[in-house]
């Protein structure tokens, strides 16, 4: 007697909107995941016909070479106002930024404190790592206290260099914002966290709740002059100690 | 609203760019600007478009570019050092082929200068301005009505060759209160346009307003392939020609049996005129060459007028910026002379008489 074989369900697949090509990452870093999160979200909602997304100077300059729906580029750090200008003459569409440390800590701070200011009903993916990736491993506002980098070669020191920025509290005082979240992609368990705030913080956007970030702390390998997996623990263990992950602001 | 109306150069402006059908501003405070922004407050809320008060030029300069990468018609306008803080958007807009019209009511310079007229910022907006290999259109308007005109016309041209347009006025111009002709009613009045409207006549397929039922759209000025960006820098150039070849416009008068070519733009054009008129009286013949396009520069006229010309004198209100293309343009065959004025100085009729006399 023939037994019917039920068709098992895909435990894991291809999003339609990520395309399937390689990408440029360094092994053990945390763009593919983070992508492929925001690529999930995306799927879930149905909106890949819907949005329109921003990619940053950076690491993920060339973010449209593997997201398959509309992006735009922007100017370093301009991205929210970008988006501003996007989403106000199309407020039916979805629009998020994705943004790196360098993009949205330094150089774009005026532009994400405004966007946040007014309110700007879009999503914003903050991935934070620490350091400068596309530029070669110079200090960021967010590397940690004494971390070496190409530009701070015996350690960033407080006293010369400042403090790190915690963009999200920095933020949260203001009465724009609607949901601030910190994640992190350096295990599977926070992986899904990360997934469920990307999710979220798309949600805010379709259901008209404004302004969302989500900062995901994101692994450097090759800046971090560490294994993958030392980096992952490197997250673990230090940076996450200073960016504390979880829900920072939601209304 | 009447069709006979009495505006400043900057509120014509804005009414000219909502006759175009402008659905996104964004601007920055800054002085002699300041009325158009207002009044794009204003009309962009009656208009059903979108005003925005940006945190800065860069960010206001952006917003343009987010609002016109979606194909709509979006607007910006500064003085002066504002125009210098947008100068790395507008190498992007230019860059991405987007569409959008700029204004600048240049004022005194260099820093931050005065607040009264000027035309320093010539090689700014002809030359480039930003990083890289470009050009911006450059319309230059001498009157309210020509503001009003010419930034109508900006938008068409703007989205005939996907590049950004400039409105290049001066304080004086800006500020000045003149009768208006309107043309009739605004287009998105005439069809009941809705916010995203992306104006009329033109097809943009290659607009973001999500991927349904296309492949997906990317705005990117980034090419990195190997050859590629230098094939679509060339790509740009042959755009800019053909700008050149179809959209160079200036005014001439009485160049036929001139032997003293005045060459002035804006306002000081107006001024240069009166000038010349003066200098007939007396029996002088002179004419004058007024650019209406900056860039592309008229450089056949000015070549035309050589046939009578002895001599050229071009008058700015700068240290002598567009008369170095003007002697490009004249190539030796007549000398060129000049007249400036820098810092908010105003050339008077009289002056500029008196400098035709002493080269006739």
């Amino acid at each position: 007697m023939k037994k019917k074989i039920k068709a098992a369900k895909p435990a894991f697949s291809q999003p339609l909107s990520l395309r399937d090509v390689e990408n440029h990452y360094c092994a053990g870093c945390g763009h593919g995941i983070i992508h492929r999160l925001v690529c999930e979200a995306i799927d879930e909602f149905g909106i890949r016909e819907r949005v329109i997304g921003i990619a940053p100077v950076g690491c993920a300059v060339i973010a449209y070479d593997y997201w398959d729906f509309d992006v735009a580029e922007a100017a370093h750090g301009r991205t929210p106002a970008v988006a501003t200008g996007i989403k106000r003459v199309r407020p039916d569409n979805i629009v998020f930024t994705y943004q790196g440390d360098g993009d949205l800590a330094a150089i774009g701070t005026a532009e994400i404190i405004h966007a946040a200011n007014r309110g700007e009903n879009i999503t914003v993916i903050f991935v934070n790592n620490g350091v400068y990736g596309m530029t070669g491993g110079q200090m960021a506002p967010t590397t940690l206290a004494g971390q070496r980098t190409s530009t701070t070669i015996h350690g960033r020191s407080l006293r010369r260099e400042g403090y790190p920025i915690k963009m999200l509290e920095m933020l949260a005082v203001l009465p724009g914002t609607k949901y601030l979240e910190r994640v992190s992609v350096h295990s599977a368990h926070e992986v899904l966290r990360a997934k469920r705030a990307i999710t979220k913080a798309f949600r805010m956007q379709i259901e008209g709740k404004g302004f969302s970030m989500v900062e995901v702390l994101s692994m450097c390998p090759t800046y971090w002059d560490m294994t993958p997996i030392q980096s992952a623990d490197r997250i673990k263990n230090e940076v996450s100690t200073f960016y504390p992950l979880g829900v920072i602001k939601s209304c | 609203m009447k069709n006979k109306v009495l505006m400043c150069g900057n509120e014509a402006c804005g009414e000219g760019a909502v006759l175009a059908g402008c659905r996104f501003y964004a601007g920055y405070p800054i002085t002699p600007q300041n009325e158009l922004t207002a009044y794009m407050a204003k009309r962009m809320n009656e208009t059903g478009g979108v005003f925005i008060q940006a945190e800065s030029e860069l960010a206001a300069i952006n917003m343009v570019f987010g609002a016109a990468a979606t194909g709509v018609r979006a607007m910006t306008s500064s003085s002066s050092p504002g125009m210098s803080l947008k100068q790395e958007g507008i190498s992007y807009l230019v860059g991405c082929e987007l569409p959008c019209v700029m204004v600048n009511m240049q004022r005194g310079g260099p820093g931050l200068g005065n607040i009264a007229p000027a035309q320093g910022d010539y090689f700014q907006a002809v030359k480039g301005g930003g990083h890289g290999d470009y050009k911006v259109i450059v319309l230059a308007p001498s009157s309210a009505q020509e503001f009003l005109d010419y930034t109508m016309l900006a938008f068409d041209l703007a989205d005939k060759y996907r590049n950004p347009a400039l409105i290049l006025g001066d304080g004086l111009l800006g500020q000045m209160m003149e009768p208006i002709q309107l043309p009739g009613p605004p287009a998105h009045e005439a069809k009941g346009a809705s916010g995203r409207d992306q104006g009329p006549g033109v097809e943009k397929p290659w607009a973001l307003t999500g991927c349904r039922g296309r492949s997906a759209n990317i705005i990117r000025s980034l090419i990195l392939a190997e050859g590629a960006l230098e094939e679509h820098n060339k790509k740009l150039q042959e755009k800019f020609r053909s700008i050149t070849m179809a959209e160079t416009r200036s005014e001439s008068f009485n160049i036929k049996d001139s032997k003293i070519v005045l060459v002035a733009y804006g306002s000081v054009a107006r001024i240069a005129k009166a000038s010349m008129q003066m200098a007939r009286a007396k029996g002088l013949k002179v004419g004058l060459i007024r650019p209406v396009t900056l860039w592309p520069f008229p450089d056949d006229a000015i070549r035309n007028a050589c046939l009578s010309a002895k001599k050229f004198l071009v008058v700015e209100m700068s240290a002598g910026q567009m008369v170095e293309d003007v002697r490009l343009a004249v190539n030796g065959r007549a000398p060129v002379e000049f007249h400036g004025r820098m810092g908010g100085g105003i050339p008077s009729e009289e002056e500029i008489l008196q400098k035709i006399e002493t080269l006739a």
